[in-house]
């Protein structure tokens, strides 16, 4: 995804000088040829994310398509009240990317798993949360956050995903794009799970059950209707993302289903406890650990539906 | 700060009251956001909003909140308020202009308090380095911050060998003389290549003798006959 992201970035910044890239000192190998091929778009804010944060919104403001850069939660945490005040309060073009979303960085401990960004993110008034599902989704919503006006959190995976969909599906911000039609229950993944979910909607399948998988690649704006549509259509609803359960897609569709008035469907958050990874190991190895790989997601749906 | 933003406003900045995002105005950066009853009178002075929206500062419905606000108030670039933002912004749009081969300047005003916040020195660091001699810093050292003086709290001197070290050009003036004010702002930058940083000595809550030094006042509000005895006392010195 982090190449997708990049690649993507590069071709529209040679053809917008606005695009502006700001990164915190990192990106060792991806930002190379941006940084020497581009270097009036590009901008190292130094081991300082406020610094990173509150030029992006003093260029923002300044007529630029800022992109603020860096790994796991930094982007987010430090300087998340120069997100708050300093860009969605001025509404400032400034989008916030994070590589290594949930657990990429696994080994490298817990001071580096982005676990709870998209519900600190999703809170924000005028921010835009995206966490794409593969390379393609990552690609087409560089493109999409761009294109839109305003603050964006894109949250990206790391490297190596597996290519999910078709380069021409049709991409929009806060629209899920269904990845597999189902009747019986629905699956919706974000941030990278989305290919666990289709791993196990085949293995569903085999037992007769008909799962429809949605990619949630935009947590806010929520899709609604797909969620709505899911609720009327199938029993059962279990959203995946690797996330704390608390606040981030669990939470958001949670929060719809409760207000809305459809008829009781089966619901679960699938997703990280409230509580920090308390082993070291790498992405695979904690989905496994979490219940977030293939057979754990697997098995939290057969207990939750008594399958 | 009345004398900084009087001279800035007065004298210094290429602003146009008539089109208040008129692309190649100077910006002013309020980074203590604070002192914003002096600017937002200093605004509706030079004609950016009328006069009487003074009237509802503070007030239920008001848009003239207690921390410097840019919502529907002309002229206002920011909203600031949480100590230590500003400075970054300013950075940034000095960057921008500086790419874009923009001439206008872009000044921050910033408390001696909020020189304790990291994300002060951040810019700080990062503006030398990229030779942003369109950024000026004012700093309004009053010495008393929100618990006591400066000095008790967190004592930032040698102040102006802070900065030159961090690679800025600084001038010190005494803050309420008009002229050293003008001086200081109207001949930036004082080198080229190198960020600007006026240190304004100034004393907190100037020109009224029961307010002068005074901590309370970072606080109160004079009511009844203490507004009234303030305003004689400044009345006379005009």
């Amino acid at each position: 995804m982090r190449t997708a992201f990049i690649e993507t970035l590069f071709e529209l910044a040679q053809r917008d000088e606005r695009i502006t890239l700001v990164v915190g000192d990192l990106g060792f190998g991806v930002v190379t040829r941006f940084m020497q091929e581009l270097p009036k778009q590009f901008v190292n804010a130094g081991v300082a994310e406020q610094n990173m944060t509150g030029l992006a919104a003093g260029m923002a403001l300044s007529g630029k398509i800022v992109f603020t850069y860096s790994i796991a939660n930094f982007p987010v945490l430090r300087c998340f009240e120069q997100i708050r005040n300093d860009i969605c309060y001025h509404n400032a073009d400034v989008k916030i990317v994070a590589v290594g979303g949930g657990m990429a960085y696994g080994s490298l401990g817990v001071t580096h798993h982005a676990t709870e960004d998209l519900a600190i993110m999703r809170a924000l008034p005028n921010m835009t949360v995206v966490a794409p599902n593969d390379p393609i989704e990552a690609r087409l919503a560089t493109r999409a956050v761009v294109a839109h006006a305003g603050p964006c959190y894109l949250r990206l995976g790391r490297a190596g995903e597996a290519i999910l969909h078709k380069p021409t599906v049709a991409f929009q911000l806060g629209k899920a794009i269904r990845a597999r039609e189902g009747s019986t229950l629905t699956l919706i993944a974000t941030g990278g799970l989305l290919q666990n979910a289709l791993q196990v909607a085949d293995i569903l399948a085999h037992k007769g059950i008909q799962a429809r998988v949605l990619s949630m690649h935009t947590v806010k704006p929520l899709d609604c209707a797909a969620v709505l549509a899911a609720a009327q259509e199938t029993s059962a609803i279990l959203t995946i993302e690797e996330h704390s359960v608390v606040g981030g897609l669990g939470g958001a569709v949670a929060e719809l289903l409760m207000e809305s008035d459809v008829p009781a469907v089966k619901f679960k958050r699938i997703g990280l406890k409230d509580a920090f990874s308390s082993t070291t190991g790498d992405q695979e190895y904690l989905r496994s650990v979490y219940g977030l790989d293939v057979a754990g997601i697997l098995r939290t749906i057969e207990e939750t539906l008594a399958i | 700060m009345a004398e900084l933003l009087a001279v800035l406003y007065g004298k210094v900045l290429r602003v146009n009251p008539s089109r208040p995002d008129w692309p190649e105005r100077d910006r002013f950066i309020l980074s203590k956001g604070h002192g914003c009853a002096a600017l937002y009178a200093v605004l509706a002075e030079r004609g950016f909003f009328p006069l009487d929206w003074l009237d509802t500062f503070y007030q239920n419905g008001s848009r003239l909140a207690g921390h410097i606000t840019h919502t529907d108030v002309p002229g206002v670039e920011v909203s600031t308020g949480s100590l230590g933002n500003g400075l970054a912004i300013a950075t940034g749009m000095a960057l921008a202009a500086k790419r874009d081969g923009k001439t206008y300047r872009i000044f921050a005003l910033l408390s001696d308090g909020e020189c304790d916040e990291g994300s002060t020195w951040e810019p700080i660091l990062f503006a030398p380095q990229h030779r942003l001699d369109n950024l000026i810093a004012i700093v309004d050292y009053n010495k008393i911050q929100s618990l006591g003086t400066v000095k008790e709290v967190m004592d930032l001197d040698p102040f102006a060998d802070k900065w030159r070290a961090f690679g800025w050009a600084v001038r010190e003036i005494d803050g309420h003389n008009l002229d050293q004010v003008e001086e200081a702002l109207s001949t930036v930058p004082y080198e080229r290549g190198r960020p600007s940083c006026v240190i304004a000595h100034t004393v907190k809550g100037k020109g009224v003798s029961f307010m002068e030094h005074q901590l309370l006042w970072h606080y109160r509000s004079p009511q009844g006959e203490e507004f009234e005895a303030a305003l004689r006392e400044l009345e006379a010195q005009r």
